[in-house]
Parts: C-alpha cells; structure tokens; sequence
C-alpha cells in the first residue's frame, strides 16, 4: 500500500538509511552546538541579575525542550508499533527511552546547578522541576519494564503501552503539579514567571535548541542501529556486514 | 489437505510459521479444521504443539505469521486448570471466567457426578488432586456447548477410567458435529476417525 | 444454551471476585493493617504535638492510603494468572473492557471502600480538625477508586514477570501524584473553611477520564502478558 512505510519494516533498509542520514546529521550537529556555545557563552551579553551565571540557559532549556518531545517520540513510536505491528517502531520506542532519560536528567542536573547561585539552593520543589523529576520517573519507569520482560517483543509492546499512558498523564501530571505549585507558593518570589528575552540571547538558545533536536535524532538513530544489529543478529544481513567490517 | 471433509470449516489456518529463539518450529502451515472433525497434534517435546494451540485459539497474537480464522466459539483447555482453589467445583463452574453461560445446578451435579466427582460437589478445591481438578475440567467439556475444543495435553494426571471416559467424550462431541483439536503424545483409542498433524514432519495426515 | 450478555457477565465475575475476598479475610484485612500501622508510624517520626500531626494528617494520611493501595494493586490479577484462569477469561466472548472494570470494582470494593469507611478512625488519631472528616471519606472514596484503575495498569503490565512487586511501584507511582495533590487538597481546603467541592469535582473527572481510558489499557496489557 505504501511503499516508504514496508520500507521502513525492512531492517537493513533502515539500517542503511540512518547510517546515510548520520554521515550527514552528526557532522551538522556537532557544528551546530560547537557554534551556539560559542555563541551563547561568548558573544552574548551577561544578565542584569544574574551575570553570567545565566549562559547554563543555552544547555539547561534545550535539554528540557528535547527530554519532553521525546517523550512523545517514544510513545508515538509505541502506537504504531501496537496499531500496525511494525517492529522497527518498536526498536524506536526501546531507543527512545534511555536517551530520553539522559536528557530528561541533564536538565534536571543544570537546572540545579543554576539554582545554587540564583536561588541560593539546590533544589525547590518548582513545578517545572517537580513535572520534569516526574519525566525521569517515567522514562525510567519504562527502560526498568523493557529490562524486565525476558521476551523482548512482549516487552516492546508492554512499553508501548505504558509510554501511551505516559502521554495522556503528562498533561494532567503537568497541570496538577502546576496548580500544587501555585497552592503552596503564597506570597514568595515567582521563579518561572514570564521574563522576556532580549533577542541577542535569543537567537543562539533557538541555535542550541536546534542543535539538541539534532543531538537526540542522532542519539536515537545509533541507538537503534546497535539495537538492529542485536536483534537481528543471526541473519543474512547482519552477517555480511561483519565480514565487511573484519575485511576492512 | 482436508478436501474429503463433510463439514464447513469452523477453523482455517493460513501459511503459519513460528521461530522460538531463532528455530523455526513449523512453517508455511495451512489447514481447515471442519465440523466432525477430530484432530490430534502430535511432536516431539519442544515441537511447538503449546504454541500452536495457543496461536489457533487466539491467546497468542505477536511473534508469528500467518492468519487464523475462526468462525465459532471455542473451549479450550490449557495446562493450568484455571480452578480457584477457594472455591468449589461447583463454584467453579458456576463462576467460570471463560464466559459459559449461566449453568442450573442440577446440570453442574450431574456433569460432576458423571466425571466421578459425586460427593465432591462442595469442598473446597485446594482438597482436591491434580486429577479431580482435570475431572472438574471434563465436567466444563460435558456442559459446554461451544461447537470447537482446544485441549492441551488433556489426558495428563487423569487415571485409566478417566482416559476412557474422555474418549467417549471426544466421540460424542464429534458425532454432534462438533470438532476437537488436541494435542497428546498418546494414541487415542477412540471409535472416529482421527486426523493427525505431526508438527515434527509436518506432515498433515 | 447462550453465552451469558457482558452486563450479566460483569456480576458474575464481581461476585467472583468477592467471594474470593471473603473466603481470605486476611487478605481484605491487611492494606486496613498496613494502614494503621504506618499511619502510627507517623506520631512516632514527627512527634507528638497535636498541631503538628493536624497540619500533616491531610497528607498523611492520604500517602498511606496510596500506599497500601499500592501493595494490593499487584494482586489483582496475580492468582488468576497463575492458575489460568486470566486465560480462560481472555477468550470469553464478552469484552474485555468490562472484564476488567468488575476486577477493577471487586478491589475497590474489598480495599478503597473499606479505607474510607474507617480513615475517619484514623483521622482523630492524628488530630485531624473535624470539618476535614467529611472531605476525607468522601475524597478517600473517589481518589481510591482512580487508584484502583491506574494500579490495575500496572498489574496487567508486570503480571507475566515472577517478581512484579518492585516493578509495578516505579511503574504507577508516577501516575498517582495528581490523585495525591487533589485528595490532600479536598482535605486541606475542608480544615482551612473552604468548599471541597472542587476538588472533589476534578477527582470524579479524572475518575471518568480513568474509567474510559484505563480498562483499554489493561485489557492490552492482559493480552500482552499472556503472551509473553
């Protein structure tokens, strides 16, 4: 029916074309970071307030944009994995998870380390933070029932499942933690409020975005590639491409 | 391969092929399964005769391909007895989770008692051995009305009168034009005929 | 003779299911154990200060209802996947989603309704003000029925895996923390003077959000385990 979909079934297919894609996408990307980080931590003016303790902005919110969207990477993967079968959207959705994690956990990392010289503490119990710990948890939550499963194929459509249920919770997790948030906070200082941007900072964070979109589309294109080669290792393909590599 | 059949097709599998760890257990497998029909599956330990039950009754729905279609509804019999231990064997039928219809009680007595379950009626189930629990399990086949059966190994743990009385069972179900899908590694000693599918040759016979 | 209709089918396996309960009492009686022990726990590690125990008993004592309704969750569907019957259950004709939901009602029923039943006991022991009882039954009864179905999630998931215990908390803890924020905000708002009802009101939402959706993924879970 169509064509780029049965394709997208085929394992050396994919294999083939996220090895073409990333002899593109890695270089790219690699400029891309080197030049907002220069960008951002150089170029740029320091804040008002904060100095020049603001620059982690150009990994923390990247880091943030991306752990959530790939969230819905992963559950999206997980679809259509259980609606049409397709195993390599299953192969997705179990690379989607750690890197997912690591993102997720980057954040969470630089946010702290931000907090100490602006809050004056490592930790608040923000709603950001607390929606974005809650992130991990689900992201782990995931990698943890993969591990579990002795059958990886049953394991790939359990994780499936439990990342869709992920993605109807997140928005209610998010708003709930929110609205917690906005409960307990009383009269103190807003720490996420509506701060504009000057465009000179601007432009290299949407760079670092980028580029951190690109960062994880490469994370998730070779981690899929060394989950191919492990599950499909005893076939023709894989085989051939061995004895490539030894000869070479 | 089941041209001389009389019936309708209550089962047909289309091309089904299994792999376990990188085996391929059976491959490119098709038949009909028709009304009247006894079939016995049989293979070596391992031979993929569990999986291929499970694959036709629809427990089964990831890791093969191929497709299966059914057009009636089924009993099956697995490994696990599926009784509660805190309940009765009456109980147990009565409650049944596999969605029987309701059974009077008169029926469930006289199915238990016709199993050689008399007098066992209201004790608690963990009392009872392996057997009686596979008696308790003849006693759903008498009172089921579900025109196709899938049993698994169902002679396992019961007793010589026990086989013979399943026997008379599967003939009878057969003669009311239903069908019964087995597998057992015993010969059956039964007055119909018998279709056998060795999944360790394949051959369909 | 025809296969019993879905609705008749649900009593069924609800009365099932209740009997079991009942035929091990214990069972029904040790998340209401488990309750009041750690709820005693709390006095031990806070102190013994009215106040102190009055401000913290809305959260108390929903984080210990959460709890042991997480130690029960992963029952559910334990033993009928052990003896078969969840397989029996999965080729029934009746649907599954309403399988699922009777299971679903028979552990609310032998655990959350209990709970909220004797949680005012509770709530006097760690000084809850008396206008925040009302709230608490009443948000104890939705909030433990949300419990139930996104438990059942879990359950269904880490069913086929022999050690599910650890697993299903990391899996459904995450997914209890808006019942939480919402449960002790009914409360809270009750001892401060202001109407629960609101609260209350996003808990039956979320309940009926629950109720539509959770049951399909049970039923795929379910599906999924027997598989395995």
């Amino acid at each position: 029916m169509w064509p780029i979909f049965h394709k997208f079934g085929s394992p050396p297919w994919l294999y083939s074309i996220s090895g073409a894609i990333l002899r593109w996408l890695l270089p790219i990307t690699l400029i891309a970071l080197i030049t907002g980080a220069i960008w951002g931590l150089l170029f740029t003016p320091a804040e008002n307030v904060q100095g020049n303790s603001y620059r982690i902005i150009y990994i923390h919110v990247p880091a943030a944009v991306v752990a959530l969207a790939g969230y819905y990477v992963m559950a999206l993967a997980g679809a259509v994995s259980l609606i049409w079968r397709m195993k390599m959207a299953d192969v997705a959705m179990k690379a989607a998870a750690p890197v997912g994690a690591a993102f997720t956990f980057i954040a969470l990392f630089t946010g702290a380390v931000w907090g100490k010289p602006t809050w004056g503490t490592w930790w608040v119990w923000d709603a950001r933070i607390t929606s974005m710990l809650v992130l991990l948890f689900l992201y782990l939550g995931v990698v943890a029932l993969y591990e579990a499963f002795d059958n990886k194929e049953a394991a790939g459509k359990a994780c499936a499942v439990l990342s869709l249920v992920g993605m109807v919770n997140i928005p209610i997790i998010y708003k709930s933690v929110d609205w917690w948030y906005s409960l307990h906070q009383g009269a103190s200082i807003k720490f996420t409020g509506e701060t504009s941007i000057h465009s000179s900072m601007l432009y290299p964070l949407l760079l670092m975005i980028a580029a951190f979109y690109a960062l994880f589309t490469c994370c998730l294109l070779l981690n899929m590639r060394a989950e191919l080669l492990q599950r499909e290792q005893r076939t023709q393909w894989v085989r051939k491409l061995i004895d490539k590599e030894v000869v070479n | 391969m089941s041209a001389d059949s009389a019936g309708a097709p209550v089962l047909a599998a289309r091309s089904l092929c299994l792999e376990r760890g990188g085996r391929e257990l059976f491959h490119d497998l098709s038949f009909d399964i028709c009304a009247g029909q006894l079939w016995q599956i049989e293979g070596a330990n391992g031979a993929g005769k569990t999986s291929l039950l499970r694959i036709l009754c629809g427990l089964s729905r990831y890791g093969f391909d191929g497709q299966v279609e059914r057009h009636v509804p089924l009993l099956y019999l697995g490994h696990q007895s599926a009784l509660k231990a805190l309940l009765t064997p009456r109980e147990n039928l009565a409650f049944h989770v596999s969605g029987d219809s309701r059974y009077e009680d008169e029926k469930i007595e006289s199915a238990l008692s016709r199993v050689g379950l008399y007098g066992y009626e209201d004790v608690a189930s963990h009392t009872l051995s392996a057997g009686q629990h596979r008696r308790v399990n003849l006693a759903r086949l008498l009172l089921s009305d579900a025109p196709l059966w899938l049993l698994d190994e169902p002679f396992t743990a019961i007793d010589k009168a026990g086989v013979e009385e399943l026997e008379a069972l599967l003939v009878s179900q057969v003669a009311a034009g239903g069908s019964v899908v087995m597998t057992s590694h015993q010969t059956l000693n039964v007055d119909c005929d018998v279709r056998f599918l060795n999944l360790t040759t394949g051959l369909v016979a | 003779m025809t296969a019993p209709g879905a609705g008749q089918f649900c009593m069924r396996l609800l009365r099932r299911q209740l009997l079991l309960a009942v035929r091990r009492p214990l069972e029904i009686g040790n998340p209401l154990l488990f309750f009041a022990m750690v709820v005693s726990l709390f006095p031990l590690g806070l102190g013994p200060s009215p106040q102190t125990l009055a401000d913290f008993a809305p959260g108390v004592l929903w984080i210990t209802a959460l709890l042991s309704n997480l130690l029960t969750s992963d029952a559910v569907f334990r033993s009928d996947f052990d003896d078969g019957s969840l397989e029996q259950l999965l080729l029934a004709p009746q649907p599954l989603y309403l399988s699922v939901l009777a299971y679903i009602g028979a552990h609310w029923i032998t655990t959350g309704l209990l709970l909220a039943i004797v949680s005012p006991v509770f709530a006097l022991m760690l000084n809850l003000p008396g206008q925040g009882i009302a709230a608490l039954m009443a948000s104890l009864l939705i909030g433990t029925a949300l419990l139930s179905l996104i438990g059942g999630i879990g359950a269904a998931l880490t069913v086929g895996l022999k050690r599910g215990g650890m697993l299903i908390s990391l899996l459904i803890l995450p997914l209890y923390m808006p019942v939480l924020i919402f449960g002790t905000a009914a409360v809270q708002a009750a001892v401060t003077g202001f109407p629960a009802g609101p609260y209350l009101a996003i808990l039956g939402a979320m309940l009926c959000l629950a109720i539509a959706l959770a049951p399909v993924a049970m039923a795929a879970g379910l599906r999924i385990s027997i598989d395995a």
